[in-house]
C-alpha cells in the first residue's frame, strides 16, 4: 500500500467515498435494485374477458350471462372491466347486446367499465347507454388494419381523433390499444419503431393509457424487450400497458419482462377466454388467474381476490360448456393436496 | 472521477452513462433496467430432455418399447444433447419403466448425445451400467415428508443410499446428475425453506454430482419464490452446476425459467410435448414443454442447438402413440396457422 497515491488511498475507503460524493449512495442503491430486477409494488389488471374474451368465443352468450359474469367480476377487486363493444352487430354478433349489457350491469363504485368505440357513431351510442370510459384500437400493421377495419392506419387515426375529441368534450377518458405490437399474421415481423409511432399518436391525441397487444402471441421476452425499449422513448412508461396473448405459451414471461421494464398495467381475461382467430383451436388471451398467481407470488399487489376470479371463470366456462384455459384454475380444482402457496 | 469509476459497479455506470445523463429519475432507472435485462441472459442453454423418462413415467398409458425407442431416436436427431432415456427402478413400482434394459440396448446412440438413466440405488446402478448406461441420475428431496412418502425413508437416509451409488459411479468413471425435488413447495409440507434446498443441493454436489437439477415438483413456484430459492442455493453450489426443472401445473414454468436464466442458470429440464401430468393434481399439467422452452430461448437469441421443427415431429409422434393432445402451446399453434 506504500506506493499507492494518496488520492487512491483516500478513495479506497467506502465511507469516505460516500462522504465526498453523496449522490453515489443513491446510485449504488439503485444499481442493486436494478440488478435484483425491481418490480412495481402494485399492478393494475385490466380485465378484458367480457369483451375481448367473449368476442373471440364461437358460442353466442346470452345477455343475462354476460351481465352475471361482469357482476361477479365486479366483486373480485378488479378495478377495470372491459364490458362490451359498440361495433356494428353485423360485424360482431357477440356484441350485439352492447346497450343491454351496459345498462344491465350493477356498476360498482370503484370499478371502471370501458367499452370499445371504433368510430364516432359507436361513441355516441356508448354515451347514450351510459358509458363513462371508452377505448379505441389502432394497429401497428398496415395490412392488419386494412383487413380488420378496412382502412389504413392513418385513416383509422383520423377516425379515432373524432372519437377522442368528442370524448374530451364530455371528459370521458379514452384508452388506446395498439395491436400486432410484436408481430402480424399477415406481415410477420413488425418494427418496434412502427409500434412506437402509433402509440405516440394515440397518446398525443389524448389517450390516457396505451395497451400494447401481442395479437397473435408470437412475442417472446426478446421481442417484448426491444419493442418496449423503443416505445418508452416516445410514451411515458406509466401510460403503458401490455396485452399479451398466450398462443405460444409466452404470455407470462412476456409480462414478467414488461414488469421488469417498469410497466405496471396488465390486460388479461378470466379463464383465458377468447381463442386466437389466426390459429384455430389455439389459446388467445392470457388467463387473469394465472397472471394473478404470478404477481401475488412475487409480492406484487393487485387488490384482486384470485379465488373470486376463479369462481367467475368457472361460471362462464360452465355457461360456454368449455374447459378453462387457466392452469391455476385447473390445478386448484383437481389438486388432491392443498399445495398452493 | 476515474478512481471512483473503478470502485463502483462498472456495468451500472456503463448503462447509466450510456443514457448521457446522471439523473436519478425513474425513467432513467427503467431504461437502465431495460439495458440490464437485455444483458442478463446466457449465450447458450443446455436442454435436458426428460420426456422419455419423467414424461412417460407420469403418463397412464403403457407405451410399447419400440415406440419409446423411436421417440428417443427422433429426439436424438433434433439436436438435443442430453436425453433422459429410462429409469432402473423396480418394475413393481414403475411398470412404465419395466423395459429399461431393452430401451437402453435398442436406441441408436448418436455421438454427442448423453443418454442419462435414473438409478435410485446400487442395484439399479449396477443394472444400468450392465445395460450400457453412460450416465446416471439420483433423486433427493428437499422435503422430509415427500421423501418418506415417495421413497419410504428420510432425506438423510436417502443421501446415505446415494453414497453407495456415488462410490460405485466414481469407480466406474460414470458421471452422476443429482435432482432435488420439492424445491419451492411440497404437496404434503407446503412451503419449503430455501435453506433446506441449499443443504440438500450442497450435499449432492459435495458427494460428487456434476450437476444439480432443482425441481419445482408441483409447479407452485413463481418468479418470487424461485428467486429466493436460487439465491440460497447459489451461495452453496456454483451456478454453472445448477439446472432448473420447472413444472407448469400453475402456468408459471416459463416465467420461472426466465428468472433462473437471469440469475445465471444455463441448464433447463423440459419434456417434449409437455409429457407427464401431475400426480398431485389430476388432469393438470406437469413438465414444461420443450417446444415452448426452445421457442422462448430462440426468441431471446439464446442458442440451444435444437431444431424446433424436428422436436415438434417427435412430440407429434409420441402424442399420436399415446392418443393424447400435446401440452405444448407452440405445437398447438404451429400446426394450425
Amino acid at each position: 500500500m506504500g506506493n499507492v497515491p494518496t488520492t487512491v488511498k483516500h478513495c479506497l475507503s467506502y465511507e469516505q467515498l460516500i462522504e465526498d460524493y453523496p449522490w453515489l449512495r443513491r446510485w449504488l442503491q439503485e444499481d442493486k435494485t436494478i440488478t435484483g430486477h425491481a418490480y412495481p409494488e402494485f399492478v393494475k389488471i385490466v380485465e378484458v374477458g367480457p369483451r375481448d374474451g367473449l368476442q373471440n368465443e364461437k358460442e353466442i352468450v346470452p345477455t343475462g350471462v354476460k351481465i352475471q359474469l361482469i357482476d361477479m367480476l365486479s366483486g373480485t377487486g378488479l378495478s377495470v372491466i372491459e364490458a362490451t363493444s359498440f361495433v356494428s352487430s353485423k360485424w360482431v354478433p357477440q356484441m350485439a347486446d352492447h346497450t343491454d349489457v351496459l345498462r344491465g350491469i350493477q356498476k360498482a363504485s370503484n370499478v371502471q367499465y370501458p367499452v370499445l368505440t371504433p368510430n364516432l357513431q359507436g361513441f355516441q351510442d356508448a354515451v347514450a347507454a351510459g358509458a363513462t370510459e371508452v377505448a379505441v384500437f389502432g394497429s401497428a400493421s398496415e395490412t392488419f388494419s386494412k383487413k380488420n377495419i378496412n382502412c389504413s392506419v392513418d385513416e383509422s387515426m383520423l377516425r379515432f381523433e373524432e372519437v377522442i375529441n368528442a370524448a374530451k368534450k364530455r371528459q370521458i377518458p379514452v384508452r388506446g390499444y395498439v395491436s400486432c405490437a410484436l408481430g402480424c399474421p399477415h406481415e410477420g415481423h413488425i418494427e418496434p419503431s412502427k409500434v412506437a409511432e402509433v402509440a405516440k399518436r394515440l397518446y398525443e391525441m389524448g389517450c390516457y393509457e396505451i395497451s400494447l397487444g401481442d395479437t397473435i402471441g408470437i412475442g417472446t421476452p426478446g421481442s417484448m424487450l426491444k419493442m418496449l425499449q423503443r416505445v418508452m422513448k416516445d410514451v411515458p412508461i406509466n401510460a403503458l400497458a401490455v396485452h399479451c396473448h398466450d398462443t405460444y405459451g409466452q404470455a407470462l414471461p412476456n409480462i414478467l419482462t414488461a414488469l421488469q421494464m417498469g410497466v405496471s398495467v396488465v390486460d388479461s381475461a378470466v379463464a383465458g377466454l377468447g381463442g386466437c382467430p389466426y390459429a384455430q383451436g389455439s389459446s388467445g388471451n392470457v388467463s387473469t388467474e394465472d397472471v394473478l398467481y404470478m404477481l401475488h407470488g412475487m409480492g406484487i399487489e393487485t387488490g384482486v381476490n384470485i379465488a373470486k376470479v376463479i369462481e367467475a371463470g368457472s361460471f362462464i366456462c360452465s355457461a360456454l360448456s368449455r374447459k378453462t384455459n387457466s392452469k391455476v384454475a385447473q390445478a386448484r380444482s383437481t389438486a388432491c393436496c392443498d399445495a398452493s402457496l | 472521477m476515474a478512481t471512483v469509476m473503478k470502485l463502483v459497479h462498472r456495468n451500472a455506470l456503463t448503462s447509466l452513462m450510456g443514457q448521457h445523463c446522471l439523473s436519478f429519475s425513474s425513467a432513467a432507472a427503467h431504461r437502465a433496467a431495460g439495458v440490464r435485462a437485455a444483458q442478463a441472459f446466457p449465450g447458450k442453454v443446455k436442454i435436458v430432455e426428460v420426456g422419455p423418462r419423467d414424461g412417460l413415467q407420469n403418463e397412464k398409458t403403457l407405451v410399447p418399447t419400440e415406440a419409446k425407442i423411436k421417440l428417443i431416436n427422433m429426439l436424438s436427431e433434433s439436436g438435443l444433447s442430453v436425453i433422459e432415456a429410462t429409469s432402473f427402478v423396480s418394475p413393481k413400482w414403475v411398470p412404465q419403466m419395466a423395459d429399461q434394459v431393452e430401451v437402453m440396448k435398442g436406441i441408436s446412440r448418436k455421438p454427442g448425445v448423453t443418454y442419462q438413466v435414473l438409478t435410485p440405488n446400487l442395484q439399479g446402478f449396477q443394472a444400468a451400467v450392465k445395460a450400457g448406461a453412460p450416465e446416471v441420475a439420483i433423486f433427493g428431496a428437499a422435503s422430509e415428508l415427500f421423501s418418506k412418502k415417495n421413497i419410504n425413508c428420510s432425506v438423510d437416509e436417502s443421501l446415505q443410499r446415494f453414497d453407495e451409488v456415488m462410490k460405485a459411479a466414481k469407480e466406474a468413471g460414470v458421471p452422476v446428475r443429482g435432482y432435488v425435488s420439492c424445491v419451492v413447495g411440497c404437496p404434503y409440507e407446503g412451503k419449503v425453506a430455501p435453506e433446506k434446498v441449499a443443504h440438500v443441493a450442497k450435499r449432492l454436489y459435495s458427494m460428487g454430482c456434476y450437476e444439480i437439477s432443482l425441481g419445482d415438483t408441483i409447479g407452485v413456484g413463481t418468479p418470487g419464490s424461485m428467486t429466493k430459492m436460487l439465491e440460497a442455493v447459489i451461495k452453496e453450489v456454483p451456478v454453472s452446476a445448477l439446472a432448473v426443472h420447472c413444472h407448469d401445473t400453475y402456468g408459471q414454468a416459463l416465467a420461472n425459467i426466465l428468472v433462473a436464466l437471469q440469475m445465471g442458470i444455463s441448464v433447463v429440464d423440459s419434456s417434449v410435448a409437455g409429457l407427464g401430468g401431475c400426480p398431485y393434481a389430476q388432469g393438470a399439467s406437469g413438465n414444461v414443454s420443450t417446444e415452448d422452452v426452445v421457442y422462448m430461448l430462440h426468441g431471446l437469441g439464446i442458442q440451444t442447438g435444437v431444431d424446433l421443427s424436428k422436436l415438434m415431429d417427435a412430440g407429434a409422434f409420441i402424442c399420436q402413440t399415446l392418443n393424447r393432445k400435446t401440452s405444448s402451446k407452440v405445437a398447438q399453434a404451429a400446426c394450425k396457422l
